[in-house]
């Protein structure tokens, strides 16, 4: 900065590192606990080192889960939820990318109504339309399947929106310089066009796994049989149990394995996360 | 090789009509020049015959074969773009491949042409570089590689070199001719720079407004301007123009602050009494001794270049007004004067000129068309 | 909004938008305008028989206490919410781009909370605050606050904005600092050789030079607390006590969802979407003015 104040260096690490604490304390705690055997989270003062019981609680809810919870295994949820988060961070960009393409280079009657239709569904999150979209997906038989966690999920202006943008900035001597060297519509899309995109579909990637893997409630109205639940919704079933009290260590295992997954992308992937979470914002 | 024909092209978008009937015939093997100021169509003419545009009206054909309603692909040319266009993500050898891969030619084929292309050019050590590890001028070599690999009936180039400094938009158009001469292909090439145009051209088509002003040879173009439109964009410093009169009779030629010249023996007895634009290019003011002038020049400014020396000013007589006559060269109102070497006039002086014989456009001044030499 | 240059298609065009046509047509717009359609409709108790009542469902809702209750504690909620969001976003922020070493490790340290699914952060949260065994309860008792959430509404409250707005600062965070990075340095130096110190730079240049980032995300973070923060309630305080925790999306989720009343839970929906559209149509003006279409 402009004046070179030691104090004020002082306080700004120490913001900093107090920011650090809040947002990592709930999470060290998580882990301590998960740690320890249940019978030191059931009253009086919760530790705050790590107990001995690493292996044995992580294995427990891999394995067979909670049994209060009716026996559901993390490792199930978990590949559920790699499934969903998947297919709905594939899908997303498949089909958004093809929209954008067809919007940005033909031109083709109803191309504004395509665009607006598309542009309209960034106001109708499920949390609106809870009840119908729940009629539509048991309508077609799409209950309890992988594919009613995810294809009701992956229309995206978003993303159609971000890739259109990225197009329009692709210089059109490019696309002429295509088409003189043969290359058709598909050729070009194909070549030029998805390489060129390849850092926002990664940085896109990233947002949209993040995206499907956090989804609660959407799972929570289309599953009710246990083998298709997500890791994130799971949970509550085994913080909700109705005649026991949780089983925290179990809970706090699971809750640190639901963390897992998608704070590790952010984190190995920082820049690219970054960049999709600004330009999907714009 | 081929040749290309255009009857009465016509370009329009929707009711605008920017190309307004172009009629030219190109044999094979020439060099020509689409050469004129921006927005005059020429980029869009060029676009046409790469099948860019489509054609409103009128017919283009390549090798006697009408292509107005072919694919670019299928026309047999390849095209130079401003920017370059090359595929940012492809190595340059992909580059220059990648129309070869298209079209289905024999791997060991496209490796054989794009290296022979690359020698050509020089690109030798270059094949399996990305684009932006390349300077501007090696760009410019591996988009025109890209080009020559297809060995195409036709070049097309839209202001390829405008993208480069100074300097090396000379050696580039050097190798541009060489390259040319060497493969002996038809050549359209679009540029808004009449140096270039001049030096690179077999061929000049000076365009204006959607229009063919002149169609010729770069030494007529500069000799023999069709135009005022012509006589003023091709020649730097421009051609001065000043708004005379044809005496009576046809004799002489009344001109800006009361000077009058001699009809120099051309025939005029057509023309009497009409009004018309007398061009003369600077290097055809010659300065001569008081006794001899024809016309005065009351110096306002003047440039040493080295080479030569610009005197800028105003006839004399004509010095308050702006329109009394001097329609401009260099710049409006005012007359250049081009001298040899370093010539000893200051600003403030009044430098007596004779009019080269021989030298001199009389255009109408109403239409532009020329009229007469004098 | 246009290309120059496109390709010319009968089919291929409607083909690439087929997917995301048909996806967004039977799940999005069908829905919404089901949902539209069905708040002008009353069921009777055995859904045998609906019969249309005009706006009668909008007037029962906005006559009912319960509901009113709702639409107070979201606006709560998400104000504070979003707010405590912003105030904490910022603050990190302008620290990170006053740190020369180690800026790069913050960041990191500080944005993954955004990974973190709602219902987890809730769940997190809820167990700190729990009473029995809750590390942050027993602080609070032992400085003679007597902390629960499963009997008090304050208590539930503050524990979903707490756990809600923990999630959501790294994103702010992010946001600001991207905003700190893009104002000009000169500027900055311009304001102290005028003899501005530290804190009259950050409100007089700094904070202006950031309202357009500032603004974006208010909306965004209303969004955020209106819409998915419905985990952390679902996974945690059920709504409760009482209903204190009870925000719309909760409501409409509970009605319909749980209640099965099919006309009220609509005619929120219909509510829901309203304020959405309002939200996003703010966004949108605003982003029309930022970015060059």
């Amino acid at each position: 900065m402009v004046e070179n104040r030691p104090w004020m260096t002082w306080i700004t690490h120490l913001v900093l590192l107090g920011g650090v604490l809040l947002v990592a304390f709930p999470l060290w705690v998580a882990f301590v606990a998960s740690t320890h055997p249940g019978q030191n989270l059931l009253s009086g003062v919760m530790p705050l080192l790590p107990g001995d019981r690493l292996f044995e609680n992580y294995a427990t809810v891999l394995g067979v889960g909670l049994k209060a919870s009716g026996g559901v295994p993390v490792g199930l949820m978990m590949m559920n939820s790699t499934v969903m988060a998947l297919s709905i961070a594939v899908g997303k960009i498949v089909i958004s990318i093809v929209s954008a393409y067809a919007i940005v280079y033909f031109r083709f009657p109803f191309r504004m109504l395509c665009f607006w239709t598309i542009f309209v569904t960034l106001m109708l999150p499920v949390e609106v339309r809870i009840l119908p979209t729940f009629e539509v997906v048991a309508d077609l038989g799409m209950l309890n399947s992988y594919a009613g966690l995810s294809i009701p999920l992956i229309a995206s202006a978003t993303a159609t929106f971000l890739f259109r943008q990225f197009f329009l900035t692709v210089p059109d001597e490019l696309t002429e310089a295509a088409r003189v060297d043969g290359a058709g519509p598909f050729r070009f899309f194909v070549d030029i066009l998805l390489p060129l995109s390849r850092t926002n579909i990664a940085a896109l990637f990233v947002i949209l796994f993040i995206y499907g893997w956090i989804q609660y409630l959407w799972p929570l109205l289309v599953t009710t049989d246990e083998s298709f639940y997500t890791i994130v919704m799971g949970i509550q079933r085994m913080v909700t149990v109705a005649d026991a009290q949780p089983q925290w260590h179990l809970v706090m295992a699971t809750a640190v394995l639901a963390m897992l997954p998608p704070v590790a992308v952010v984190v190995a992937m920082q820049s690219l996360f970054v960049k999709g979470l600004v330009e999907t914002e714009k | 090789m081929a040749e290309i024909g255009m009857s009465a092209v016509k370009k329009r978008y929707g009711d605008t009509e920017v190309i307004h009937g172009i009629d030219v015939a190109i044999a094979d093997g020439e060099f020509i020049v689409i050469v004129g100021p921006s927005g005059c169509g020429k980029s869009t003419l060029l676009r046409m015959v790469a099948g860019l545009e489509t054609v409103t009206e009128g017919e283009i054909s390549i090798g006697g074969r009408v292509v107005n309603r072919l694919e670019p692909k299928e026309r047999d040319i390849a095209m130079v773009f401003q920017n370059y266009a090359l595929y940012p993500h492809m190595s340059v050898f992909d580059n220059m491949a990648y129309g070869l891969k298209i079209a289905r030619t024999p791997k060991q084929e496209i490796r054989a042409r794009v290296e022979e292309a690359a020698r050509l050019l020089e690109l030798d050590g270059l094949l399996e570089r990305k684009p932006r590890q390349l300077s501007g001028g090696q760009r410019q070599r591996v988009a025109m590689g890209r080009a020559i690999v297809r060995q195409p009936a036709v070049f097309l180039f839209d202001e390829p070199l405008s993208n480069l400094d100074a300097k090396l938009r000379v050696q580039m158009r050097l190798e541009i001719k060489q390259l040319q001469r060497k493969l002996g292909t038809t050549s359209l090439y679009v540029t808004h720079d009449q140096i270039e145009a001049m030096t690179l051209a077999d061929r000049l088509i000076v365009m204006n407004q959607g229009v063919a002003e002149q169609i010729d040879t770069p030494m007529a173009v500069y000799e023999r301007p069709e135009t005022t439109f012509v006589a003023g964009f091709i020649g730097s410093p421009a051609m001065n123009f000043l708004a005379g009169r044809v005496g009576a009779g046809g004799h002489g030629l009344s001109l800006p602050g009361g000077a009058t010249i001699t009809d120099k023996g051309a025939d005029l007895s057509g023309l009497a009494e009409r009004p018309v634009t007398l061009g003369v290019r600077p290097e055809h003011l010659i300065a001569v001794a008081e006794a001899e002038a024809e016309l005065r020049l009351a110096v306002e400014l003047v440039e040493t270049l080295g080479a030569d020396t610009l005197a800028h000013g105003r006839p004399v007589g004509a010095e308050g007004a702006d329109d009394a006559g001097a329609l401009g060269g260099e710049a409006p109102g005012l007359i250049t004067v081009r001298l040899p070497g370093l010539a000893t006039v200051r600003e403030g002086d009044r430098l007596p000129l004779r009019l080269a014989e021989g030298e001199l456009h009389l255009f109408d001044r109403e239409s532009g068309r020329r009229l007469a030499d004098l | 909004m246009y290309k120059r240059v496109t390709f010319r298609d009968p089919l291929l065009p409607y083909l690439l938008v087929l997917p995301q046509m048909a996806i967004t047509l039977i799940f999005f717009i069908w829905p919404a305008s089901q949902a539209l359609y069905q708040s002008l409709l009353r069921q009777d108790a055995f859904g045998l028989r609906t019969q249309f009542v005009g706006l009668e469902n909008f007037a029962r809702l906005l006559g009912d206490p319960l509901y009113l209750n709702s639409f107070q504690v979201t606006l709560v909620f998400s104000l504070a919410v979003t707010f405590s969001g912003l105030a904490f976003g910022l603050l990190f922020a302008v620290m990170a781009d006053r740190v020369i070493k180690g800026a790069a490790t913050y960041k990191t340290l500080l944005i993954w909370p955004y990974a973190v699914a709602p219902a987890i952060a809730g769940v997190l949260w809820w167990f700190l605050f729990n009473p029995t065994i809750g590390i942050l309860a027993y602080l609070l008792r032992s400085i003679g606050y007597d902390w629960n959430h499963a009997v008090d509404g304050t208590d539930a409250l503050i524990l979903v904005i707490v756990a809600a707005t923990w999630k959501q600062v790294s994103y702010n965070f992010l946001f600001f600092l991207a905003g700190l990075q893009a104002i000009p340095k000169s500027l900055i130096e311009a304001a102290a050789i005028d003899g501005a110190g530290p804190a009259r730079r950050f409100w007089t240049i700094v904070f202006p030079l950031l309202s357009p980032t500032t603004f974006f995300l208010l909306v965004v973070n209303m969004v955020y607390a209106f819409f998915e923060t419905f985990g952390v309630i679902h996974a945690t305080t059920s709504g409760g006590p009482g209903q204190a925790t009870t925000i719309l999306v909760y409501k409409v989720f509970n009605d319909g969802f749980i209640g099965l009343d099919l006309g009220s839970s609509a005619a929120q929906s219909v509510i829901l979407m309203a304020i959405v559209i309002t939200l996003t149509m703010i966004q949108f003006r605003f982003i029309e003015r930022r970015v060059q279409y």
